[in-house]
């Protein structure tokens, strides 16, 4: 499933709009360095934290989105980054486990026509 | 003629909106180069951690990338206070950063840990008020 599919389904805001990439897990932490560390190539990456850096640890570890949980506030300085480096960034109202839990179901409930969801 | 390949790059202090700007502009030329994915992103973590540290603790400093077809060094080099306790930065949890700085996401005593994690080889020569220089060698 690509990153567009994903929140016309869940009804996400769209912060940035992005690169339309494919979206093959959910990785979850608000801490940079274990994201860093941790985090999922092509996974959907659900945090509070929202700043610049996000953007900057998204890109390096090839996460395919953020998506900002529990509604978190974002600055300026961090949609520009997203806007510079294409990086798709949604907002989501619900706190991270839920956001998590939702995208999670999503993925699977389309699991099976995900080829066709990503043309 | 020599088959290595360098690159230079400052690294600002306190400026976190381009922390990064380094490791995403040195991963853009490894996946050009057609480095293996696995190398891209152990080389973005070991960069990355280490252009954070320099921002957080060094007021910034330079990073000379050499790329051979054997592997990657990355030497980073800043003019800050030094690390008093070697052992006890590498350890991981271990952070000194500021609240302010934990309040971005940062101050999870990971840097090191995963600078160290994710090189093949690293050193650190630190000297007390003189500076810090970080070595990692990264293998093809």
């Amino acid at each position: 499933m690509k990153t567009y599919k994903l929140f016309e389904n869940l009804g996400y805001e769209i912060l940035n709009k992005g690169e339309d990439r494919l979206v093959s897990g959910v990785y979850c932490c608000d801490l940079l360095s274990v994201a860093m560390s941790k985090g999922k190539e092509n996974a959907a990456w659900v945090t509070v934290m929202s700043n610049v850096n996000t953007v900057a640890v998204c890109t390096l570890v090839d996460m395919s989105c953020i998506v900002l949980a529990d509604g978190s506030s974002v600055d300026e300085a961090m949609l520009e980054k997203a806007k510079e480096h294409n990086v798709c960034v949604m907002r989501s109202k619900l706190p991270v486990f839920e956001t998590a839990k939702e995208i999670f179901d999503t993925l699977n409930l389309f699991g099976d026509r995900l080829e066709e969801y990503c043309d | 003629m020599s088959d290595k390949l360098r690159f230079h790059y400052e690294v600002s202090g306190e400026d976190f909106t381009r922390a990064g700007e380094a490791s995403s502009d040195l991963k853009a030329k490894l996946k050009l180069m057609g480095a293996s994915p696995e190398v891209v992103r152990k080389v973005a973590i070991c960069m990355y951690e280490g252009e954070i540290n320099m921002v957080i603790h060094a007021c910034g400093g330079v990073i000379d990338v050499t790329i051979s077809p054997a592997d990657i060094l990355l030497e980073l080099k800043d003019v800050g206070p030094g690390i008093p306790d070697i052992e006890k930065a590498m350890q991981e949890g271990y952070s000194t950063a500021s609240e302010n700085i934990r309040s971005l996401g940062f101050g999870a005593g990971m840097g090191l840990s995963n600078m160290k994690k994710y090189s093949d080889e690293m050193k650190i020569d630190t000297v007390l008020g003189v500076g810090t220089t970080v070595t990692m060698r990264i293998n093809m």
